[in-house]
């Protein structure tokens, strides 16, 4: 049964290449079947795969497919690599992905590039398993590739609109950033280890590189970059939230639960390297936590529902780089998985709503929604609890995994676990401020919009909405993969501090009603304070990042395009063509269309050859 | 018939020669130019004639007898391009022809 793991990419390669090359003349009916069923063959394969795997008692295996080159010992293979934490992968991929794929067949049923859509999702599939099933880390840089391909794709999957294009243009150049100093770590990993097979690899840093010396530390920097970069985080997180300009499910499924989170898969694969450079993995929580942090400021003033639930991930990421930082590696893939289930289902019930309402982002104009969308009102009250870690929801356990193991950190720990705690409170506080201006409130807007309907948007919605809630109670099977990790030993911590974890996300919830729900405080009053428009203003637009880079870079750079348009190395070329043209310029008077001139040069020729002829 | 040194020969058919060059560079009526150009063909051939008598070779006049036919032919087409270019430019003035220059 484990040998079967090769079909798991296959059928979506096969409904990708079918979609590709019916070139969108199928009926939507079959490309949404395709498309779909797929990744539902593909969902079947894992939950067997599963099962097998489990009941087999192996740590790993590996299934090789065929080798892809062997150049002077260096010989990556296509073997897709199966364990705790590629299954946990696999499962969500495929589970997930397959919702998603159901949920999009509604979704997207009016749009006339249905097939191309499905095609293109179909691929990102593809690239994803590959991403997390292969042995070797060029394999892995193949799959990694790949979704960002789709990544851009999907962003800018309506492409006449203008801005699309540049949300698709910016997620794809800001992540290769990321990629290439990833791709550098590679090389340095093959040179001073000589091989890219991730488990050999892994064998060979902890044999041959003592704990904090140089070389692990450089080359998990390089990684962490690359993992910075796909998974949005400090300091190239600017990309996410641009692309929510992509279609909804896309936001669901690649920019919140799967592609996004490939960075933390990265890392906790990598997780031997990162525990030989201490000071490397410490630098990854605090990446995540000052991350989550001004995310979570960023989403408390955003109004645009989508770019809210963008925030969210790129805080809740921060998350799963906090545990992973913190050594928590199961917890942050615990967290990983739930995440995927909460947002997943936060993203498209907001796509419910905004369908809803003839494609509405602004949730100011929206309001007392939640007699007209029920479904859509139960997606957020779920999800949102959730995400806010609410006790016994799937957030609750992964978030208090990750939390705990902050604390016991020697030395900095109360202030990782601090931080963490505070943006669990503005987590309540912005997802319940969303909730609340959307369904409760007045209604300003939209009055008469009524909610889409569908078995393609409800079943999905119902079956994340389960995984939601009683998601947490799913055992990965992780221990064998960190078995060195300081995993399942009992975590002692005060009833104190549980209870502030506990009772803060409760407390912004709470602000949020006062604020939002209520109409006791509002929201106007405080704006009114001296400085606050200013620091509404400076989170809105995401601390001004987009505008920092634009000043250290994209200006620079434009004005360098400009100063050079006229291409420096071409001055030299330009000067040959000058010279053969003034060359020209000279011999042609010569032409002047007299006979007699010709005749002339021709006879003087002739008495000056015979005149050499003579005298020499 | 005493013999004429061969340097007249040659001496009148470098005059005939130059003279034929003179009226090519010189004359702007396109016929008159044709008929210098007959004018120097005839210098060489009387050059070949020279030459053939003072070595007691045939080839001079064999020589002179192409030069002959060249010089027909090339009459021959050199009216007809006249002719044409009269048809077409309606002058015989050598230098309105000077399209060609660069």
């Amino acid at each position: 049964m484990l040998d079967l793991i090769w079909l798991l990419p296959t059928f979506p390669l096969l409904g990708f290449l079918i979609l590709a090359l019916a070139e969108g003349k199928l009926a939507k009916g079959p490309a949404g079947w395709i498309g779909a069923g797929s990744i539902g063959l593909s969902f079947v394969v894992a939950a067997l795969v599963a099962v097998s795997f489990l009941q087999s008692g192996l740590q790993s295996h590996t299934v090789p497919i065929w080798m892809w080159m062997s150049v002077a010992g260096f010989d990556p293979g296509i073997n897709l690599y199966l364990d705790g934490l590629s299954l946990v992968m696999i499962l969500v991929i495929t589970g997930v992905g397959f919702l998603i794929h159901v949920y999009s067949t509604g979704y997207m049923a009016d749009d006339p590039d249905f097939s191309r859509f499905f095609c293109y999702m179909n691929l990102f599939v593809f690239a994803m398993l590959l991403l997390v099933l292969g042995d070797n880390l060029l394999l892995l840089y193949l799959g990694w590739e790949g979704v960002g391909l789709c990544s851009y794709l999907l962003i800018g999957f309506w492409y006449d609109d203008p801005y699309n294009g540049y949300a698709a243009r910016k997620a794809f150049v800001v992540t290769r950033v990321g990629d290439t100093a990833m791709a550098i770590g590679l090389f340095l990993l093959f040179a001073q280890l000589g091989t890219l097979n991730i488990q050999d690899m892994l064998h060979a840093a902890e044999a041959e590189w003592a704990v904090g010396s140089a070389l692990p530390a450089i080359t998990a920097l390089l990684l962490l970059g690359g993992a910075v970069g796909k998974s949005a985080q400090l300091p190239l997180q600017t990309w996410l939230p641009d692309a929510m300009a992509g279609p909804t499910p896309i936001s669901a499924l690649i920019h919140a639960a799967t592609m996004v989170t490939a960075g933390v898969y990265l890392i906790a694969r990598t997780h031997t390297l990162f525990e030989l450079a201490p000071n490397v993995q410490l630098l990854v929580a605090w990446v995540g936590l000052i991350t989550l942090l001004m995310a979570g400021f960023t989403a408390m003033t955003q109004n645009d529902i989508k770019r809210i639930l963008a925030y969210s991930t790129v805080s809740q990421i921060g998350y799963m780089f906090l545990g992973l930082g913190v050594g928590a590696w199961s917890g942050a893939i615990f967290h990983l998985m739930t995440h995927a289930f909460f947002k997943a289902l936060l993203f498209l019930g907001a796509g419910a709503v905004i369908l809803s309402l003839h494609h509405e982002q602004d949730i100011f104009r929206m309001g007392a929604k939640r007699k007209q969308l029920p479904v859509g009102f139960l997606c957020f009250l779920i999800g949102g609890l959730a995400l806010t870690a609410f006790p016994y929801t799937s957030g609750y356990f992964s978030k208090d995994e990750i939390l705990i193991a902050a604390l016991e950190v020697e030395g900095q720990g109360l202030w990782l676990w601090l931080g963490g705690v505070i943006g669990a409170f503005f987590t309540g506080i912005y997802t319940f401020r969303l909730f609340f201006v959307v369904f409760f409130g007045e209604s300003r807007g939209h009055h008469d919009a009524t909610e889409v309907k569908g078995l393609s948007i409800a079943i999905p919605l119902f079956v994340l909405m389960a995984l939601s809630l009683f998601g947490g109670w799913i055992p990965v099977p992780l221990d064998a993969v960190f078995s060195h990790g300081a995993e399942h030993e009992e975590h002692h911590i005060s009833a104190f501090m549980h209870g502030v974890m506990i009772a803060l996300p409760l407390f912004g919830i709470a602000i949020s009603y006062l604020f939002y729900g209520s109409g006791i405080l509002s929201a106007e009053k405080l704006m009114s304070l001296p400085g606050s428009r200013a620091l509404h203003r400076f989170w809105n637009s995401g601390w001004g990042m987009d505008r920092l880079y634009d000043f250290l870079f994209v200006n620079p750079f434009l004005y360098l395009a400009r100063v050079n348009a006229k291409d420096i190395i071409d001055a030299f070329y330009d000067m040959l063509a000058a010279l053969s043209r003034a060359g020209h310029l000279l011999i042609v008077r010569t032409q002047t269309g007299y006979l007699r001139w010709y005749v002339l040069s021709m006879a003087a020729g002739l008495v000056a050859l015979i005149a050499v002829g003579v005298l020499l | 018939m005493g013999a004429i040194p061969v340097e007249h020969g040659l001496i009148l058919a470098g005059i005939l020669f130059s003279l034929g060059l003179i009226g090519v560079l010189t004359r702007r009526n396109i016929v008159f130019v044709l008929m210098s150009l007959e004018v120097m063909l005839n210098a060489c051939g009387l050059a070949f004639i020279v030459a053939g008598s003072r070595w007691e070779q045939a080839d001079g006049q064999i020589m002179f007898v192409l030069i002959l036919t060249l010089a027909a032919a090339e009459v021959a087409v050199g009216l007809g391009l006249i002719i044409q270019m009269y048809r077409r430019f309606q002058t015989v003035d050598i230098n309105v022809l000077s399209e060609l220059k660069g």
